[in-house]
C-alpha cells in the first residue's frame, strides 16, 4: 500500500486524534509543572529572598531554599518518570494500533 | 585503514609517554610538577578508549553506523552518553566552585542548569527521533528548501561547535597544565589527535562508548568523594551547613539568595539560554539519532535527566564540603594565606577537596577522569560538526543526495580530522585569552538560531523557508552583535569602561528577536512555495506523532 494511502487512514482514524490530543495535553501539563515553580523560585530569588533564607526548623542552620531547590531537580526527574511510563505505555499502545490499522 | 589506525595510536602513545618522562619543563606560573599517578591513570584510559575504538572501527561500515552507531544503542546507554556529554569537566569544577566562592547562589545557577531536561523530553525528543536521521539539519529542512535551510542549519550547527570546541580545547590546556604538570600546548594537541583517531576510526560507537565510560567515571568518582567529604560532618547537614557558614567570609550570606539573582532581567535571560540553548546543542540533538526509536529516545533522557540531577546534588554537597574542608585549610593558597588566591586559580576547589580527602592517589584519579571528560566531550563534538559538513553541506546540498556512501564517508573522516586540526589550532592561538564569553555565544547562538528553527518547524504549519531564514539571521546577527556588546567582551576583552548591553547572556533579547522575525516573514509570505510548505507539514505531523517512516535500526 503507498505511504500517501496509509497517511489518509491514520488521519481519519479517531484513534489518532485521540493519541495526539492526549499526548499534547498531558506533555504541555508536565512542561508547566516544571516551569511555573521554576520560573516562581527565580522570581522569588530576586524579590523574596528573605522567603527562601528562613531557617528550616526553628534555630537550625539549614534554610528553607537548600530543600526547595533539591526539590525542583528531583521533582523534575520524577516527572520525566512519569512522562514515559505513560507514554511508553499507553501512549505507544495507541500508536501501534493506529499504524497496524492504516496497513491492513 | 587497520594499519594507519595503528600507526597512529602507536606514534600518538610514544608522544605522550616520552613527554610524560620528559620531566617538567619550568615555564607558566600556574604550572604543576608532573603528576606520575594522574598521568598513568589517564594513560589506562586512553588504551582503554583506543581499544573500543578499534573494535568500533570494525563495526563502523556505513553512513549510518559512523553518524548514528547505526542506530542500536539502547535508551539506558544513550542515557549514560547525553549526561556525560552535559556533564562536562567545566560542570564540575565550575559549578563546584561557584558553590564553593557563592553558596546558595551557587546552587541556582546548577538548578538552572538541569531545568531544561524535562522540557527536552517533554516537547521535543520523540518528534526528534521520529524527523530526523542524522543531524538535527535533517528536522529543519524537512519540509522546507533542501540547500537554503540545510546549508543555514549547518552552519549554525557548526558556528556552537566552533565556540564551544574552543571553550573545551583552552579549558583543556589549562586545566592539564595544572593537573598533570604538562605543557599547555603538547596538551591540546594531545587532545585534538585522541579526538581525531576516536572519531575518524570509530564514528559515533566509539564516541558513544568513550562517553559512557567517561560518565561512569565522572559519576563514581564523583559520588566517593562526596561520600569521604560528607563523612568529615557525620553525613549531617546540620554539621555541614554550620561549618560552612563559619568559616566562609560571607557567613550566614551563603545560605540563601544574594547578589547573583539580583537582577530579574539578567536571571531570566541566563534561564533561556541554559534552558533552550541545550536544546539546540547539536551534540546533544545528535545523540537522540543513535537509539532505535522514540521509546528508547524517551528512556534516554529519563535516565540522562537522572544522572545528571544526581550529579548535581553531588556537585552541590561537594561545593558546600570544600568550603570547610578546603576554605581553611593554608596548604591549598598561594603562600598559605587563608582567604588568599588559591593554588592553581578559583576553579581547583573539588580537586582540592580530592586531595584533601582522599590523598594524592584520589587527585590523580579524579584529574585523569577530568582529562577524559574534556577528551569525550570534543569528540562528540568534533563528530557532530564532521556530520554538518558531510552529511549537510556535502551529500545533500552539494551533492543533491547522490554522493555515494563510500564517498560521504570519506569526506566525513577527512572533515573530522580538519576539524580536530582546527581546533588544535584555535586551542593554541586562544591561550591565555578569556574565553568566557565564548560559552555565553555558544548557548546564545544555539537558543537564538536552531532552537528556534527547530521547535517551529516541528510545532508550527505555517512556518517557511524565508521565514526560517530571516528569522536565524536575525537570531545570529543579535545573539552574536550582543554578546559583543556585553560585559564579557566589551569590558573584559575590549577594555571598554561601560558595556553597551549589560547582560552576559542576550537570550532573552536575541531569542525573542528570532521567533517574531521568523513568524513575521513566514506569514508575510504569500508564495507558492509557502503554500505547498504548509501542505507537508501534515504528512511531517504524522510521522512526528507515530513514528511511520522514521529511520530505523540498521541491522548488526
Amino acid at each position: 500500500m503507498s505511504q500517501p494511502n496509509i497517511q489518509a487512514r491514520i488521519r481519519s482514524n479517531p484513534k489518532f486524534a485521540e493519541m495526539v490530543g492526549k499526548r499534547s495535553r498531558f506533555a504541555i501539563t508536565l512542561s508547566l509543572i516544571v516551569l511555573v515553580p521554576y520560573y516562581t523560585f527565580m522570581m522569588i530569588t530576586a524579590f523574596n529572598p528573605a522567603l527562601l533564607a528562613q531557617p528550616l526548623t526553628a534555630g537550625g542552620i539549614v534554610t528553607v531554599g537548600w530543600p526547595v531547590g533539591a526539590v525542583l531537580i528531583v521533582g523534575s526527574w520524577l516527572l520525566t518518570g512519569i512522562y514515559i511510563r505513560r507514554a511508553n505505555g499507553e501512549f505507544d499502545a495507541l500508536n501501534e494500533q493506529i499504524l497496524s490499522e492504516a496497513r491492513k | 585503514m587497520k594499519r594507519s589506525f595503528s600507526a597512529l595510536t602507536a606514534g600518538i602513545l610514544l608522544a605522550v609517554s616520552q613527554l610524560a618522562l620528559a620531566g617538567p619543563a619550568i615555564e607558566g606560573v600556574e604550572k604543576q610538577p608532573i603528576n606520575v599517578s594522574a598521568i598513568a591513570m589517564f594513560m589506562v584510559f586512553v588504551l582503554a578508549t583506543l581499544g573500543i575504538t578499534k573494535w568500533a572501527a570494525g563495526r563502523t561500515k556505513s553512513t549510518a553506523d559512523f553518524y548514528t552507531a547505526g542506530g542500536g544503542i539502547t535508551g539506558f546507554q544513550n542515557g549514560l552518553a547525553i549526561a556525560g556529554d552535559y556533564m562536562s569537566a567545566a560542570t564540575l569544577l565550575g559549578l563546584t566552585s561557584l558553590i564553593y566562592a557563592k553558596g546558595y547562589d551557587g546552587f541556582i545557577y546548577t538548578i538552572s542548569f538541569f531545568v531544561g531536561w524535562p522540557i527536552i523530553l517533554f516537547l521535543i525528543a520523540e518528534r526528534l527521533r521520529n524527523l530526523g536521521k542524522f543531524t538535527f539539519a535533517d528536522i529543519a529542512s524537512y519540509r522546507l528548501d533542501q540547500n537554503r535551510i540545510r546549508t543555514f542549519a549547518a552552519f549554525g550547527s557548526l558556528t556552537v561547535v566552533c565556540f564551544y570546541l574552543i571553550v573545551q580545547m583552552v579549558g583543556a590546556g589549562q586545566l592539564i597544565q595544572l593537573l598533570f604538570g604538562l605543557d599547555y600546548n603538547f596538551a591540546v594537541i594531545c587532545v585534538g589527535l585522541l579526538m581525531m583517531v576516536y572519531v575518524t576510526f570509530g564514528g559515533m560507537v566509539a564516541t558513544t562508548w568513550v562517553q559512557i565510560i567517561k560518565a561512569c567515571l565522572l559519576l563514581g568518582g564523583g559520588t566517593v568523594l562526596m561520600v569521604l567529604a560528607f563523612s568529615r560532618f557525620d553525613f549531617s547537614f546540620d554539621t555541614l551547613f554550620t561549618q560552612a557558614v563559619a568559616a566562609h567570609k560571607s557567613g550566614i550570606a551563603i545560605m540563601a539568595p544574594g547578589k547573583l539573582m539580583a537582577d530579574p532581567v539578567s536571571a531570566v535571560s541566563l534561564s533561556l539560554a541554559l534552558l533552550f540553548g541545550t536544546a539546540g546543542l547539536p551534540h546533544i540533538m545528535m545523540r537522540f539519532f543513535t537509539v532505535p526509536n522514540a521509546k528508547e529516545a524517551r528512556k534516554s533522557v529519563f535516565y540522562a535527566t537522572g544522572f545528571i540531577g544526581f550529579f548535581f546534588l553531588v556537585v552541590m554537597i561537594l561545593g558546600v564540603s570544600a568550603i570547610v574542608i578546603v576554605g581553611q585549610d593554608p596548604g591549598f593558597f598561594e603562600g598559605g594565606v587563608v582567604g588568599g588566591k588559591l593554588i592553581g586559580g578559583s576553579n581547583m576547589p573539588v580537586m582540592h577537596l580530592a586531595k584533601a580527602v582522599g590523598g594524592d592517589v584520589f587527585l590523580g584519579f579524579l584529574s585523569a577522569v577530568a582529562f577524559a571528560t574534556i577528551l569525550a566531550v570534543v569528540s562528540g563534538l568534533a563528530l557532530a560538526g564532521a556530520s554538518a559538513i558531510s552529511h549537510d553541506l556535502y551529500a545533500r546540498v552539494i551533492k543533491k543526495g547522490q554522493a555515494t556512501s563510500a564517498q560521504e564517508m570519506k569526506v566525513t573522516r577527512i572533515a573530522s580530522v580538519a576539524i580536530g586540526c582546527i581546533a588544535i589550532i584555535l586551542g593554541i592561538l586562544f591561550k591565555d585569552q578569556n574565553v568566557a564569553f565564548l560559552v555565553a555565544l555558544a548557548f546564545g547562538v544555539a537558543a537564538s538560531v536552531n532552537f528556534p528553527v527547530l521547535i517551529l518547524s516541528m510545532y508550527w504549519k505555517g512556518l517557511t523557508t524565508r521565514g526560517a531564514l530571516w528569522g536565524g539571521i536575525a537570531g545570529l546577527v543579535s545573539a552574536v552583535g550582543l554578546v559583543i556588546l556585553s560585559p564579557a567582551v566589551w569590558v573584559k576583552v575590549l577594555g571598554n569602561a561601560q558595556p553597551v548591553f549589560p547582560y552576559d547572556h542576550p537570550a532573552i533579547i536575541s531569542m525573542t528577536t528570532a521567533f517574531l522575525v521568523t513568524w513575521l516573514m513566514s506569514v508575510t509570505d504569500k508564495s507558492a512555495r509557502a503554500a505547498s510548505e504548509a501542505e507537508a507539514f501534515e504528512e511531517q505531523f504524522i510521522r512526528a506523532q507515530t513514528g511511520l517512516g522514521a529511520a530505523s535500526a540498521s541491522a548488526h
